[in-house]
């Protein structure tokens, strides 16, 4: 597969998980700020600013709707739902002959729906029925994508920067909100305190499956060990290591040649690190750091792809 | 075999106007022709809003596939629609017959020209072309004399327009030997079509043409150099830019071959390799979707960076097949273009099978004397122009165009020449309820590997705006089904 070809199947995978993520957020964020007390509206925004990796740079002006449409419309910001919707749907023209036709129709759709008057329109009445219609069009993309398309390499790379990128968003909304989950003392019992670890597990649509292994029994602890070790649910961060690591022997199975070493024990430390550390190991240590950790790991496994498969030395390539 | 149409028919029709233009679907006097009879009645028999009601499910059709194309020198839209009429064009058997013998033997002599300009040019040393004419042309390459293209084919994939005179009689207008474009919405156009008016497709028994793609694969690997039994054929785009992006990812899908971009290639001791996951891979044919001088900034234009440096050495050491050649746009030359006929007969000492039209060579003082006094009435064009850019239409210019034009003229007469304003063919349209006529012209598309191939059939392309004598597609024409019957 060329690589120019790899690169841009790669980014439009990762646009569109990074749209995901935001559209999740956001509205989970919105969804707080109905209930009076816990923190304030603005600790809120800048907690969701600091979770979506501060790229947002959306200074708090105190009108939630004008912060809120920003972070929807404003095709200016990098961090904008519809940044990356355009990011992705470009990506995805530069290769149109390697998608199929239903990919290209659905993700043609989810741009120019997000693109119309009636989205606007749909913001003004009800921003949470945009903010779902954007995901329902995500997520068709998504199977569409695994249904119609050749499971090949192509395939492999747009895994590849769903699974990397989703690892790596995870990986910070729980370095970002380590400190209110653990910042009440005592345990205390409240609404609010239910609400905002509710609201977590809702951004990475992790509240049913949580119930269904803790039962709706609620800790810290429980959360954080099932969004960072859980090896079933798509969203945990383990789960995604795993299939970025899958993916990647994938793509060296149908390759010829020989991955670096750097590559290979790069995305094995990762996985081990995960799938051999129990949470009371994490909670006694530092599990700030540990977060931290993997979020660089993942930043290097990256450069390590781009730096092995598409942006590498006619040297190194003409002496193997 | 013609007949009064039905009243249901003339409804239809309304008020459709005649005169002197040939008329596709009619006769002079308003009778149907014969192969023509089914389609009008088929027309009649359906319900008062069923066409537009098809007509608007084939449009939804376009749009969601994406099927556009775009257009240079507008800022925003970029992305437009190909505009598409409902209605296909008729060509009978016999009159393709003509078309597929007159297209083979203008191709052949091209080729052969091409040949031998590029080597001996004893068509020079005849003095049957001027050698003039040859070595002004922008399009000649210094660069290919001598070179050894694979099988001597120069020009592997060509797209010529045809016109059909008042007489119903078809002839050449332009050859296009560079990177002739618009078979996609050939293909895409036959397959709304077929979903849009099935039974009536059926009845008519139209040859097909949509294994194109598999024959113009066959062609290009009949090309690839020797020793490479299985070649690695890719198709070089410039971009997602380029007009006709949509084609290129389109042919290079049914293909299932790569798509690629200058900078997917390097060259390294005259061979060509694309980047890949898997590390280079070689290449060993290249369909060029780049023109000449964007090819190779090291031997054509040294700005460009849509090609690949090295690309062209690596050529003329035979280790790669780019097709068409470079410098084949010397021989759709519009200049040159008169001389084609004497072309035809210097080399296969037959006579041409499809007329040209009448072409004035301004750099003769004679006929540029007569252009000059009569611009009103003739159509002027830049040689080396296609697209419809760089036209000036006699009839339907204004004063100061043609002070304009005949300043430029004077400057450099070798850059224009001037042809009648034809009144070609016009073919009924589907334009608001009822059929109106519109000019229209004919691009078959004519492939060149081991032997001349041409699908039945090609791109009908339609002046939509009325009175319009101008088809691009750049300019407000649209296409329509070309049916060749059997």
């Amino acid at each position: 597969m060329l690589s120019r070809v790899a690169d841009s199947l790669y980014w439009m995978s990762r646009y569109l998980e990074r749209a995901e993520n935001t559209v999740r957020q956001l509205d989970v964020t919105m969804g707080l700020m109905l209930d009076p007390g816990g923190a304030s509206a603005e600790t809120r925004w800048k907690r969701l600013m600091a979770s979506l990796g501060n790229a947002a740079d959306l200074e708090w002006n105190g009108d939630l709707d004008a912060m809120a449409r920003g972070l929807i419309f404003d095709s200016d910001n990098r961090a904008s739902i519809t940044y990356c919707v355009n990011g992705a749907r470009e990506n995805a023209r530069q290769v149109r002959e390697e998608i199929s036709t239903e990919q290209w129709q659905r993700l043609n759709r989810l741009f120019h729906q997000i693109h119309s008057s009636n989205a606007e329109d749909q913001f003004r009445a009800n921003t949470n029925d945009l903010l779902v219609s954007i995901i329902d069009g995500i997520h068709l993309f998504k199977g569409v994508t695994d249904t119609t398309m050749l499971h090949g390499q192509g395939w492999q790379f747009i895994r590849l920067g769903r699974y990397l990128e989703r690892a790596y968003a995870t990986a910070t909304l729980l370095e970002v909100f380590q400190p209110d989950l653990y910042g009440v003392p005592e345990r205390e019992h409240s609404g609010y305190q239910y609400l905002e670890q509710v609201g977590l597990l809702r951004c990475c649509t992790a509240f049913e499956s949580y119930c269904q292994v803790y039962t709706a029994d609620i800790s810290a602890d429980r959360i954080l060990e099932f969004l960072l070790l859980n090896r079933d649910f798509p969203h945990a961060i383990r789960y995604s290591v795993d299939s970025t690591l899958q993916a990647i022997q994938s793509i060296q199975r149908t390759g010829g040649r020989r991955p670096p070493e750097e590559l290979t024990a790069g995305i094995g430390r990762l996985h081990a690190m995960l799938g051999y550390t129990t949470i009371a190991e994490i909670l006694a240590g530092n599990a700030g750091m540990f977060l931290h950790t993997i979020r660089q790991q993942c930043m290097l496994i990256h450069e390590l792809i781009y730096r092995y498969y598409v942006q590498y030395s006619i040297q190194s390539a003409l002496t193997v | 075999m013609s007949a009064s149409p039905p009243a249901e028919v003339e409804t239809l029709f309304g008020d459709y106007p005649l005169d002197h233009a040939f008329d596709e679907m009619r006769e002079a006097n308003g009778d149907l022709r014969a192969h023509y009879r089914a389609l009008a009645e088929t027309l009649a028999s359906l319900p008062h809003d069923e066409l537009q009601r098809r007509k608007q499910s084939a449009d939804l059709s376009f749009l969601t596939q994406g099927i556009t194309f775009t257009v240079y020198g507008s800022d925003e839209g970029t992305e437009k629609i190909f505009p598409y009429d409902l209605l296909p064009r008729l060509i009978t058997a016999e009159e393709w017959d003509k078309i597929e013998r007159g297209l083979t033997q203008r191709i052949t002599a091209l080729n052969h020209f091409l040949r031998d300009i590029y080597s001996d040019a004893k068509i020079l040393a005849d003095r049957i072309v001027p050698r003039e004419l040859v070595y002004s042309c922008r399009q000649y390459r210094r660069e290919m004399r001598g070179l050894q293209v694979p099988r001597n084919v120069y020009i592997a994939v060509i797209g010529s327009d045809l016109l059909r005179l008042n007489t119903g009689e078809f002839v050449v207008l332009e050859d296009n030997l560079r990177v002739p474009s618009g078979v996609s919405y050939m293909l895409t156009n036959r397959r709304v079509m077929k979903r849009t008016f099935p039974r009536l497709f059926h009845s008519y028994g139209v040859r097909p043409i949509e294994h194109y793609p598999q024959l113009l694969l066959a062609t290009l690997r009949a090309l690839a150099p020797e020793g490479r039994p299985e070649p690695n054929i890719v198709l070089l785009t410039p971009g997602v830019f380029n007009s006709a992006y949509f084609e290129h990812t389109y042919l290079a899908r049914q293909m299932g071959i790569d798509l690629v971009e200058g900078r997917d290639l390097v060259t390294h001791d005259n061979i060509v390799y694309m980047r890949t996951t898997d590390g280079l891979k070689r290449v060993d044919v290249i369909y060029r979707r780049v023109d000449d001088d964007f090819s190779d900034p090291l031997i054509f234009r040294s700005d460009s960076i849509l090609g690949c440096a090295g690309l062209f050495n690596a050529y003329r050491a035979g280790n790669v097949t780019v097709t068409n050649a470079f410098g084949t746009g010397l021989a759709d030359d519009k200049a040159l273009y008169a001389y084609v006929p004497r072309i035809i007969r210097y080399y296969l000492d037959e006579e041409p099978i499809l007329p040209n039209v009448e072409t004035f060579l301004l750099t003769d003082d004679k006929e540029r004397k007569h252009v000059l006094a009569n611009l009103d009435k003739l159509v002027v064009k830049a040689v080396g122009e296609s697209g419809g850019y760089g036209m000036l239409i006699g009839p339907h210019s204004t004063a100061k165009q043609r002070e304009e034009f005949a300043r430029q003229i004077e400057a450099n007469p070798r850059n224009y020449i001037a042809q009648p304003t034809l009144d070609f063919s016009r073919a009924p349209c589907l334009i608001g309820n009822h059929l109106e006529p519109r000019h229209v012209d004919l691009r078959p598309y004519i492939l060149f590997g081991d032997k001349v191939n041409i699908v039945p059939g090609g791109l009908t392309r339609v002046a939509l705006t009325k009175g319009s004598l101008v088809v691009n597609s750049s300019q407000g024409g649209g296409s329509k089904d070309t049916w060749v019957l059997q």
